[in-house]
């Protein structure tokens, strides 16, 4: 018995070796384990020995049970692994091919400038507010300190709604300054952009609508130092720490003193010269021209019922395309109205 | 406004130690902005002055001529020229071996018929001169200089003049007095700190009489004219002006004429004072009136054009006709003539609007309007006149009469302001001393004595503190002022709406839109286009009385067309496919009101592959969710003409009209050569913003399972899943928390004009979980009300 108990174990293990399926493994366990197997056959003849023999037998007949047992453990997981495998191996793809395709919509360039420049002002506690483009004469030009018979009111450069000249098409965000001293006393920080309409016929530099932003502070003790302090932190925030700035006086009705700030260009670093032709970017300026400003007009403030002995402000407005178009190196304003997917696309 | 430098340098303040570059930049950061600056050299490189040694003929040309040039080096060169005004000892321009001629004109050795040539002989016009420039000059050769103070070896630039700087400023419109020579000439000065020269006309008068027995001025338009100064010149010569005066008159590009015309242009850009020159001849009974034009009456311009005239157009006439346009050119019947013998000169200051406004209405702004425009300073008429009248005494062209005749329309009002030394400071944040304010103001010839400010005729711009700030400021210099930070007291931020228009862009980005930006105002044609009916009230615009053009002369008061606009050029560049948005007002006028309404419109347009009109409204409802508005309903719509009568739905939320989402009708879609089918969506922004949920707070997630019952029913083909929905939401009950379709089928097994609609109910109680019999209960009253109100069965 003890022989056969032995040939059984050999065989099982060389048999289970050989199995390769779980099926093949299945029907092993049944041939040996099973209530008809062989080993349940052999012990089924325990009966036949001795006293002393069955406790040796029968500690043979275990060990050759759980040496089965363990062997076919062995080699489930193997036959499974092996099995994983070839599955695994033949859901192979080709990883190269393209992912599935998914449209992201653009916002548009000139408007992805915008929200940037929009949230540095609002982190400097500037409120941004809007107002009408159809407009009266008087917000556009009366209360701004322009006269009756400035060139900026002829009918050659504004749009023009009524008989009498008194409704147009804003030319420029400046009304809202008016808008907001009307509004709200001292003090005042907002930042108004907007579209704004000139009659230029549209080509590469110009278009009969385009975007200004405008900004007005009115407080107590406003000082030309405190415009040059904003505007040059906001400049940096936008051109970078190692900017280079100056202001130079210039005109504007609404402002006294006026200025204009211009920033180093940054190609020819103010020489105006790059390997000793004249700078494409500046123009051989050696300075870009970045906006328009100064201290809010004594009689503008007056014109809003605010003190002009008591308060002072600044106020400046600048081009957005102009930025826009500067800041992403695009060299025809018609590009920011034609609207090609293609080019809104890129950014 | 030019300013040639040497002009300056003579006669003003000699600045000719400064740069270029640095006069340039001080000058534009003392507030004079140069927009651009030239030498006048530039163009003209290595041309000498030669003295032709000898002349002999070309053995192989019958008209070109071997010169040996002596041109200040130890050996002549060989020259050869095909001019034939050339004798030997004559001095002629000498452009040399590797030279360069205006216009880019590379002049290198070379052979002629075989013999060499060591450059060329140059002729006034290869210089770049006229014969205005050089009357006496021979056109039709080679210019000769024996004439000019010159010698073998000069630069011919020094000869001509042009070693000199041109500077072109970009004057502002409160500086009128800018637009000057001498106005420059004092900016200068002040910008370097130094005293210019001034120089007081001088004239010493004939023997010649007097004007008063000649000349008669009336000025009836005294509104239009404030000041009119004349004297006379007789015993007239007319003759080219000396090379001096020519040269400067070049150098600011203006064309030197004869005598009298170019001392009237001298004056002009010296002082900055328009001057006209009439011949007395053609002054008709000795009388000059200043009025306006009468209905009908004409004038031949000096530019030979007949201009027709009109009431409001101020003339100079005689007592016939008018022989002026004031302050923008004179008349052709009293031009100065070679045979002109006595001269009126007129200095006048006339009002700068009306002179825009008949130089913009005839076509012809002028040198002289463009000044008159910015209002020049009427106390500058006498002392041009006088300047003139000195310059021709200078040329010995003619004898000054004695008189003067000028008349004044206005009262002077000289101008005082105390001078704010601790306002000021406060305005810039400076803490500028008294007595520096007073060294700049001072140095810009603004007088102050005891504190007051003596406000110059010239500097109409300077009325109250602010404005002295500024010269003060821009004397200290705006970048010496120390920049600081203030302390604001404001928020910053955006407004709800604002951040709730900011969410609609992140929105539709996200599903694959592309923002757009179009033009406000629109062609009046869009609205046949769109085919929108004509009794139609989105055909009531806002209308731009001076369009650019018909097809951007009218306010939209819908943005549909432009999203058509731009999805047609998209379809045109060849784009297969097209997902745009845009958020931007519309304009409609309001009865009685003079500002119109304008609310913000969301357009969504797309065309392609793969749109159709259930993706576009799965987006809108996706933006709807995403910017959290109320649930808004979509009902079939087959009027408006827009769109195709069975795909289009009127979109609402609590029965307010929001706008239209559907496919564009086909017609349109030709309309604007857009092929395939095109879906868009309008929606009232601003309507919208007011159906806006609260800030979402946190709901309990469900503890106790949904079930979820499937219901096909079998209703008549009229019948609309939102028909559906909305009975079975009335009659679930509570425990309904979902309604969704799945499936529409026609076909076999259902009969013809009826149709089959299943759809998933999702049931749930807060408190436990649903039995068999709960879940009965409300398929029951929805199946029911299904029966009752829509007359659909169980299928």
């Amino acid at each position: 018995m003890q022989q056969q108990l032995e040939l059984i174990r050999q065989q099982a293990m060389s048999a289970l070796d050989e199995a390769t399926t779980p099926a093949a493994l299945e029907e092993l366990r049944v041939k040996l384990l099973g209530k008809k197997g062989e080993l349940t056959a052999v012990l089924k003849q325990m009966g036949q020995l001795s006293p002393e023999e069955r406790p040796v037998i029968g500690q043979i007949a275990n060990s050759v049970r759980s040496a089965i047992e363990e062997k076919l453990e062995q080699r489930k997981a193997a036959i499974n692994a092996a099995v994983l495998e070839e599955k695994l191996s033949a859901e192979k793809i080709d990883v190269t091919i393209p992912g599935k395709a998914v449209t992201m919509g653009h916002q548009h360039p000139m408007n992805q400038v915008l929200q940037e420049i929009k949230d540095i002002f609002i982190g400097m506690g500037y409120q941004i507010v809007d107002g009408p483009e159809v407009e009266l004469a008087d917000y556009n030009f009366t209360r701004l300190n322009i006269e009756e018979g400035h060139p900026s009111r002829d009918r050659s450069d504004t749009f023009y709604f009524t008989d009498d000249d008194s409704v147009l098409l804003r030319t420029q965000t400046s009304p809202m300054q008016i808008r907001a001293m009307e509004n709200t006393k001292p003090p005042i920080c907002i930042l108004a952009p907007g579209r704004v309409f000139r009659k230029d016929e549209a080509d590469a530099t110009h278009s009969p609508m385009f975007h200004q932003i405008e900004g007005l502070v009115v407080d107590e003790n406003i000082t030309m130092g405190d415009l040059k302090g904003a505007l040059v932190t906001v400049m940096r925030r936008i051109y970078g720490q190692d900017a280079q700035m100056r202001f130079r006086p210039h005109h504007f009705p609404f402002t006294e003193p006026s200025c204009e700030m211009d920033m180093q260009c940054h190609k020819c670093h103010g020489t105006g010269e790059v390997d000793g032709q004249v700078c494409s970017t500046c123009h051989g300026e050696g300075w870009i021209e970045l906006l328009g400003a100064g201290m809010v007009h004594p009689k503008v403030l007056e014109s809003c019922g605010i003190d002009p002995e008591k308060y002072s402000g600044f106020a400046f407005g600048m081009g957005l395309e102009r930025m826009a178009m500067g800041r992403m190196r695009i060299n025809d304003l018609r590009l920011i109205f034609d609207n090609d997917v293609r080019f809104l696309n890129q950014f | 406004m030019k300013l040639n430098r040497k002009w300056l340098h003579e006669e003003f303040v000699d600045l000719s130690h400064v740069s270029d570059r640095e006069y340039v930049e001080k000058l534009t950061v003392f507030g004079q902005k140069v927009e651009t600056y030239e030498r006048m050299d530039a163009e003209i490189k290595n041309v000498v002055v030669g003295k032709v040694v000898s002349i002999v003929k070309h053995e192989n040309s019958d008209h070109m001529w071997i010169c040996q040039v002596d041109v200040g080096k130890e050996e002549p060169v060989q020259i050869v020229t095909g001019a034939q005004n050339v004798h030997q000892g004559d001095l002629v321009p000498a452009a040399l071996h590797n030279s360069y001629l205006p216009g880019g004109i590379h002049i290198t050795k070379g052979k002629l018929r075989g013999e060499p040539s060591h450059g060329m002989l140059c002729s006034f016009a290869e210089l770049g001169l006229t014969q205005n420039d050089l009357p006496d000059a021979y056109a039709d050769g080679i210019w000769i200089l024996n004439n000019e103070d010159c010698k073998p070896g000069d630069d011919i630039n020094v000869v001509i003049g042009n070693d000199d700087t041109i500077v072109d400023f970009e004057i502002t419109n409160n500086r009128p007095d800018c637009y000057s020579i001498i106005g420059l000439a004092r900016e200068s000065a002040a910008a370097f700190g130094m005293q210019m020269k001034h120089h007081e006309p001088v004239v010493k008068g004939s023997d010649a009489g007097s004007m008063y027995d000649k000349l008669d001025v009336e000025v009836p338009a005294t509104e239009l004219c404030n000041r009119y100064s004349s004297r006379m010149v007789t015993n007239v010569k007319i003759a080219p002006s000396p090379k001096w005066l020519r040269n400067r008159l070049r150098a600011n590009g203006v064309r030197p004429i004869n005598n009298i015309v170019d001392i009237t242009n001298y004056v002009m850009l010296e002082y900055g004072q328009p001057m006209h020159a009439f011949d007395y001849r053609y002054v008709s009974s000795g009388k000059i009136v200043v009025r306006e034009a009468e209905e009908g009456e004409t004038l031949t311009t000096l530019d030979d054009n007949v201009r027709q005239l009109n009431p409001g157009m101020l003339v100079i006439a005689d007592e016939d006709k008018p022989i002026g346009l004031a302050g923008i050119m004179g008349g052709e019947n009293s031009e100065i003539m070679d045979d002109t013998t006595t001269v009126v000169f007129e200095s006048a200051n006339f009002n700068g609007t009306s002179i825009r406004q008949t130089a913009l209405a005839l076509g012809m702004r002028t040198e002289s309007s463009g000044k008159f425009e910015k209002n020049l300073d009427p106390m500058m008429t006498v002392p041009a006149v006088q300047r003139a009248c000195e310059l021709v005494e200078l040329l010995a062209c003619g004898d000054v009469m004695d008189g003067i005749i000028d008349i004044v329309n206005y009262v002077p009002a000289p101008k005082t302001l105390p001078l704010e030394t601790e306002k000021i400071n406060k305005l810039l944040g400076t803490d500028i001393p008294t007595e520096e304010m007073v060294k700049f103001l001072e140095l810009l010839e603004i007088p102050v004595v005891n504190n007051e400010i003596q406000v110059p005729s010239w500097r109409p711009d300077l009325n109250l503190m602010a404005d002295i700030a500024e010269e003060v400021g821009r004397s200290f210099g705006y970048n010496n002022i120390p920049t600081t930070a203030f302390k604001n007291a404001t928020q910053g931020g955006y407004s709800p709406i604002m951040k709730f228009e900011n969410k609609v862009g992140v929105q539709c980005q996200a599903l694959g839109y592309s923002e757009i930006i179009t033009y406000s105002f629109v062609s009046p044609t869009i609205f046949d286009q769109i085919r929108i009916p004509a009794d139609s009230p989105l055909r009531n615009t806002l209308k731009i009385q001076n369009p650019l053009g018909e097809d951007t002369s009218v306010m939209r008061t819908t943005a549909l067309p432009s999203m058509l606009d731009i999805l047609a050029r998209n379809s045109a560049y060849h784009n297969k496919a097209a997902k745009l948005y845009e958020l931007s007002k519309i304009y409609l006028p309001i009865e009685g009101a003079a500002l119109p309404e304008e609310p913000k419109i969301l357009v969504l347009g797309t065309y392609g592959a793969d749109e159709s009109f259930f993706t576009i409204k799965g987006e809108l409802e996706a933006i709807f969710a995403g910017i959290r508005v109320k649930k808004a309903r979509y009902c079939a719509v087959n009027d408006n003409p827009s769109y195709h009568p069975g795909r289009c739905a009127k979109v609402t939320i609590d029965g307010v009209e929001l706008g239209y989402i559907g496919q564009i009708h086909p017609l349109v879609a030709k309309n604007y050569g857009i092929d395939g089918e095109v879906y868009c969506a309008e929606i009232n922004f601003t309507k919208l913003a007011e159906f806006r949920l609260p800030d979402p707070t946190y709901v309990a997630l469900p503890k106790y399972p949904s079930v979820t019952r499937d219901l096909a029913i079998l209703c008549d083909e009229e019948i609309t899943v939102a028909q559906v929905e909305d009975v079975i939401t009335g009659a679930a009950g509570k425990l309904l928390r979902d309604v969704r379709l799945f499936d529409i089928y026609r076909g076999t097994g259902v009969p013809e004009g009826k149709k089959s609609m299943a759809f998933s109910l999702e049931l749930r109680a807060d408190d436990r979980t649903l039995t068999d019999s709960d879940s009965e209960q409300a398929m029951n009253k929805a199946l029911n009300a299904l029966k009752k109100e829509l007359g659909a069965e169980l299928r």
